[in-house]
């Protein structure tokens, strides 16, 4: 038994319990939550230092061996995962503190936090694919209840168009991994990448493909299946949306990418195509919409799905580089993401309106917010040194090597159009002249720290990895060697005689 | 039997779609539920069906005798319902819930979130940062 592929489960398991249990005593409830949100950092920063230095650690749960029991697994792409979400839990555990207000707080912010955290966490770490399936439930369930907590009206509406389609692509899923478990007649994800080979060129393995794309594509917001995240991201307060943008869409699109690396590992090059055409798409769709909004959080939210594009594009290629580049790109568009949503928070929370039109003075009056919030919109418009850029790069020379232009010159276009989205929220809400009531003062020094010292801290992480970004590119490269050649993944699940 | 739960499995997805594409929103949580039991049965079709010979080891025995019925999918579907009456029960309170403030659970006006309002592109006419 592993107890470092546990502790990313456990520790926030415990720490709901505990937040349930503190709730009639708010301080001790709080500091308990960001604690856990501390505690979390340091057994995911262990484990990725570990995955990233002695590569892939696999456990079986409750003794069984592969493929009877459940596995975890900590490849560097899951490892990666883990620790960029345990890092934006900690900054996003401490933007609440100020940022959800007292009612929301009270009735169960906390618990439901640290559920989402430990649904996020089992979805990047389990090698098994009804496992997967339950920890997508709970991390549904989860933001569910995140997602209407509050009651007003616009939260139930988006919530409505959230949970139905949502519910939708979990029961394709669990349709997929029944045809999965008839076909090879197992679940283990090692396990059925050996055996569906059989498969191979059937047209079992495309309608197995397709749904996975399906189910997964409604869940990453992919082209055409993104209309529910526009329609429901905007309306919670900052902090959900934060770990909403930061980590959901993230889950989705790791899935794909596991189950395209270990079980339809191709291509003739049709799938190839179809993962092309979603992608570019998605890109351009993404962009479009954010370029005619008007609230900003419902902007950013169109931003989120246009940065998928990119992720499933790396994918698209099937190549080393291109896969780095996907890797690389959705490590550091967890904490781009996050940033961005807890600015547009602080945005409207300072200027009191979320609109756009009615902004302005930000820069004048809050010069830090503005300083930090140069750091993840630039990175994702794609300008050096920021860590988007590097991401970019690399997606744009896969694509070049793969001689795939047409979705180079669309990934390339996507990225001036972001620019243009970016500058445009720069020149209204931060550099604009502030009329009088623009700006207001709110909250004690203890609240703007709480709200600020979170951003900046993230601020200054991207900061540091698009200045040395060597590490993380490693990371990437590591975890992108993984996914062409699943030899390892296979032989660290089952042992290493049985792969040969 | 085989062929003929495949069918059945077949027409509830297909009820379910039917259900789903209305704009009443009960509706729509009926075909939820319909669906949920589509892919369940979908499972338990997959996982090859023997009647009569449960998977019982008898005394003294390591292993059932074959031919026995396979107990992974019902497992899997025991599961599955369990997870799935969880989210229909938060669905049906969501959509009781959002009926109580708009009073209608026509689907086409669910627009709290998504107010109609004009584009930008129509109201303002400095679009370029500088």
């Amino acid at each position: 038994m592993d107890l470092l592929l546990i502790l990313p489960l456990a520790i926030p398991l415990g720490t709901a319990v505990l937040t349930l249990l503190l709730r009639s005593v708010p301080g001790v409830q709080r500091l308990t939550s960001v604690l856990g949100a501390v505690a979390l950092l340091g057994a995911s920063g262990t484990l990725l230092w570990r995955v990233a230095t002695d590569g892939i650690r696999a456990a079986q749960m409750g003794g069984w061996p592969a493929p009877f029991g459940i596995t975890l697994v900590a490849d560097p792409l899951s490892a990666g995962l883990l620790g960029m979400t345990a890092f934006v839990a900690v900054a996003v555990a401490v933007y609440a503190l100020a940022g959800m207000d007292e009612a929301r707080q009270r009735f169960g912010f906390h618990p439901l936090f640290h559920l989402l955290l430990m649904g996020v966490n089992g979805a990047f770490i389990t090698g098994d694919m009804f496992n997967l399936y339950v920890w997508f439930e709970v991390l549904l369930i989860a933001s569910f209840v995140l997602l209407v907590l509050g009651n007003e009206r616009r939260q139930l509406d988006g919530a409505v168009k959230y949970v139905g389609i949502n519910l939708v692509s979990s029961i394709i899923f669990l349709a997929a991994v029944g045809l999965l478990y008839g076909h090879t007649g197992t679940l283990n994800m090692a396990d059925a990448s050996g055996r569906i080979a059989e498969l191979r060129g059937s047209g079992v393995e495309a309608t197995l493909a397709t749904l996975f794309i399906m189910a997964f594509g409604i869940k990453a917001a992919l082209f055409p299946l993104f209309f529910w995240l526009p329609a429901a991201y905007h309306t919670p307060p900052a902090p959900v949306a934060a770990v909403f943008a930061g980590l959901l869409t993230k889950v989705g699109i790791y899935s794909l990418i596991r189950v395209f690396s270990l079980l339809f590992p191709d291509p003739t090059g049709y799938t190839r195509t179809v993962l092309l055409v979603i992608a570019a798409g998605t890109m351009v769709v993404g962009v479009m919409g954010a370029m005619v909004q008007r609230n900003v959080h419902r902007l950013l939210a169109f931003l989120v799905i246009s940065a998928m594009g990119y992720i499933l594009m790396g994918l698209g290629f099937f190549t080393t580089l291109g896969l780095v580049g996907a890797v690389f790109y959705i490590l550091q568009d967890v904490p781009v993401k996050t940033t961005l949503f807890l600015i547009g928070g602080m945005m409207e929370r300072d200027t009191g309106t979320a609109r756009l039109g009615e902004m302005g003075g930000l820069y004048q009056y809050r010069p830090v917010l503005a300083a930090a919030f140069m750091v993840p919109a630039f990175s994702l418009a794609g300008f050096p040194p920021f860590p988007g850029f590097w991401g970019k790069l690399t997606l744009v020379q896969a694509g070049l090597e793969a001689e795939q232009f047409t979705i180079v010159a669309v990934a390339l276009i996507v990225g001036l159009f972001t620019l243009l989205v970016v500058a445009q929220i720069w020149s209204r809400a931060f550099w604009r002249p502030a009329t009088e009531d623009d700006v207001q003062a709110s909250g004690s020094t203890s609240q703007r720290w709480a709200l600020n010292g979170p951003i900046v801290a993230l601020a200054v992480v991207l900061l540091a990895i698009g200045l040395y970004a060597q590490p993380l590119y490693g990371l990437a490269e590591q975890a992108a060697a993984n996914l062409v050649d699943t030899q390892a993944y296979v032989d660290a699940v089952l042992g290493p005689s049985a792969g040969a | 039997m085989e062929a003929l739960l495949a069918i059945v499995s077949g027409i509830l997805f297909a009820c379910s779609f039917y259900l789903m594409m209305r704009r009443n929103l009960l509706r729509f949580v009926i075909g939820l539920i319909i669906l949920g039991n589509a892919a369940n049965l979908l499972i338990f079709t997959m996982g090859r069906l023997t009647r009569d010979h449960p998977p019982v080891i008898p005394y003294g025995a390591e292993l059932p005798i074959e031919p026995y019925a396979n107990p992974l999918p019902q497992a899997l579907i025991l599961t599955a319902i369990v997870i799935s009456f969880g989210l229909l029960v938060f669905a049906l309170v969501l959509v009781f819930r959002n009926y109580l403030t708009t009073n209608t659970l026509d689907a086409d006006t669910l627009d709290a979130a998504e107010p109609d309002e004009p584009l930008d592109v129509h109201t303002e006419t400095r679009r370029l940062p500088a």
